[in-house]
């Protein structure tokens, strides 16, 4: 592996994604990570984030004291609404995500193939309590799914791979990849790196990717 | 004259028996009827197959009736909890099952029982580990999975406002799996905080219409899950 090197931060990962999102998006934002992504919609975009349990429009936390139990957010943490937003009931919810109503959806992953495969639910650890909630649906039936990731694991392990080792959440569902060191689409030709953050280079990157990868940088 | 509102929590769940399948409503402590639900742990049937997104939090509510081993099977999107021992320790021991269903599988295996439809197509978890043991098939290039409607004997809900014939609203994301759970439902159990005359609610505004629902209690001012767990309490 090459030198140490110095990549974004977990705010910084959400802010590059956020500026990718067009006006106007119906968006679905995972648990961890992909939730900071709501600080970094920048004031000139309407963006309307849905959640699985039953809200489109969610807005930021409530003020000390108040919020509603009953209004929360996917990691049950309580929200709030904005201007526009709706409840609907869990069949309603997944016909927005299954049907293709959602622009995008924004997932976290333990690892992501070269062919699109995503591992976000299991390690297949022998005596782990299995848990899948929505990630499924999502991946099955929103238009766009990009992933906001660490590029390796606290170890060191590269996230971004060949093949998924651990269960898949869905084969072939990952169009694009944000991680502390770049940003990569997932092509038929596999990984392409489309941008690097400041003091990243291309080969930092390669050395850090357990599966080829091709600059797609513009010249 | 149609009023289906009982006296207690305790009435409205008396006709539970042992091994019957309850559907309980909620989204993690959202929509949880826990007054029902500690009244069904009071009444004591067991054997019971739970339809249920998450298997509780604390020692509370659905947690608190999986702790007092009325539970044989849940069936579920998400059993882990940050606060909760209850199911991973029975569920290590083995004298829980688990079936483990992707939420909108969930909510739309639910919703379909309720409709009379005995199982549809999906996408949702083909090629994964969780298409083992299911039917696959082709449709527009795409692979799908059959998947079953659900129905159960009891669905136990939660509403804001009810009237006496059932029509219900409920109160922000708490509404959740509650409207396919009461179309789903045998018998529909449904506590609310407010219960008013037929006529009280806006035809235009009503969620769940009343056909959908058996009994109506009034809980008016119901515990929420979190502000029990934070003051460590225990059910029963």
């Amino acid at each position: 592996m090459s030198g140490a090197v110095t990549g974004l931060t977990k705010h910084q990962i959400a802010r590059r994604a956020a500026r990718d999102i067009p006006d106007g998006s119906y968006v679905n934002l995972g648990i961890g990570m992909p939730e900071l992504i709501a600080l970094f919609i920048p004031d000139d975009r309407e963006i309307v984030l849905h959640i699985e349990n039953g809200l489109l429009g969610m807005g930021p936390s409530p003020e000390p004291g108040e919020g509603d139990p009953e209004l929360i957010n996917a990691g049950k943490k309580q929200v709030t609404t904005r201007p526009g937003a709706a409840y609907f009931h869990q069949a309603d919810s997944f016909a927005m995500i299954r049907g293709g109503h959602l622009d995008l959806s924004v997932l976290g992953a333990l690892e992501v193939a070269a062919n699109g495969d995503l591992a976000n639910w299991s390690t297949g650890r022998e005596g782990a309590i299995p848990a899948v909630g929505g990630a499924m649906d999502l991946v099955s039936g929103v238009k766009a799914v990009y992933v906001l990731t660490r590029h390796c694991t606290r170890q060191g392990t590269p996230k971004l791979v060949e093949r998924c080792s651990y269960p898949l959440t869905g084969p072939g569902v990952v169009d694009r990849i944000y991680t502390d060191l770049a940003v990569i689409d997932v092509t038929a030709n596999g990984f392409e790196v489309v941008d690097l953050p400041p003091g990243v280079g291309f080969d930092d990157v390669a050395a850090r990717t357990a599966a080829p990868l091709r600059d797609a940088r513009p010249a | 004259m149609i009023d289906k509102r009982v006296g207690s929590p305790r009435e409205a769940v008396a006709g539970i028996g042992d091994g019957d399948t309850v559907m309980i409503g909620g989204f993690g402590e959202a929509g949880s009827p826990i007054e029902l639900i500690h009244a069904l742990i009071d009444h004591g049937a067991g054997g019971l197959t739970v339809v249920s997104n998450n298997s509780g939090s604390g020692e509370v509510g659905l947690a608190a009736l999986i702790r007092a081993g009325q539970v044989e099977k849940i069936v579920c999107s998400f059993p882990r909890s940050a606060n909760s021992m209850v199911f991973p320790d029975l569920y290590h021991a083995g004298r829980i099952e688990l079936e483990l269903v992707p939420q909108g599988t969930l909510a739309e295996r639910i919703r379909a029982g309720g409709a009379g439809i005995p199982a549809f197509y999906t996408p949702t978890a083909a090629g994964t580990d969780l298409e083992a043991g299911k039917e696959r098939r082709e449709f527009d290039g795409r692979m799908c999975l059959l998947e079953r409607g659900l129905v159960a004997d009891w669905a136990l809900i939660k509403a804001r406002v009810a009237d006496w014939q059932g029509n219900l609203v409920y109160n922000k994301t708490a509404r959740n799996f509650s409207p396919v759970m009461a179309m789903a439902g045998r018998t529909t159990v449904v506590q609310a905080s407010s219960v008013i005359e037929p006529g009280g609610l806006d035809p235009e505004a009503v969620i769940t219409p009343g056909i959908f629902v058996d009994h109506v209690v009034h809980v008016p001012k119901p515990h929420h899950e979190s502000e029990l767990v934070a003051r460590g309490a225990r059910y029963p």
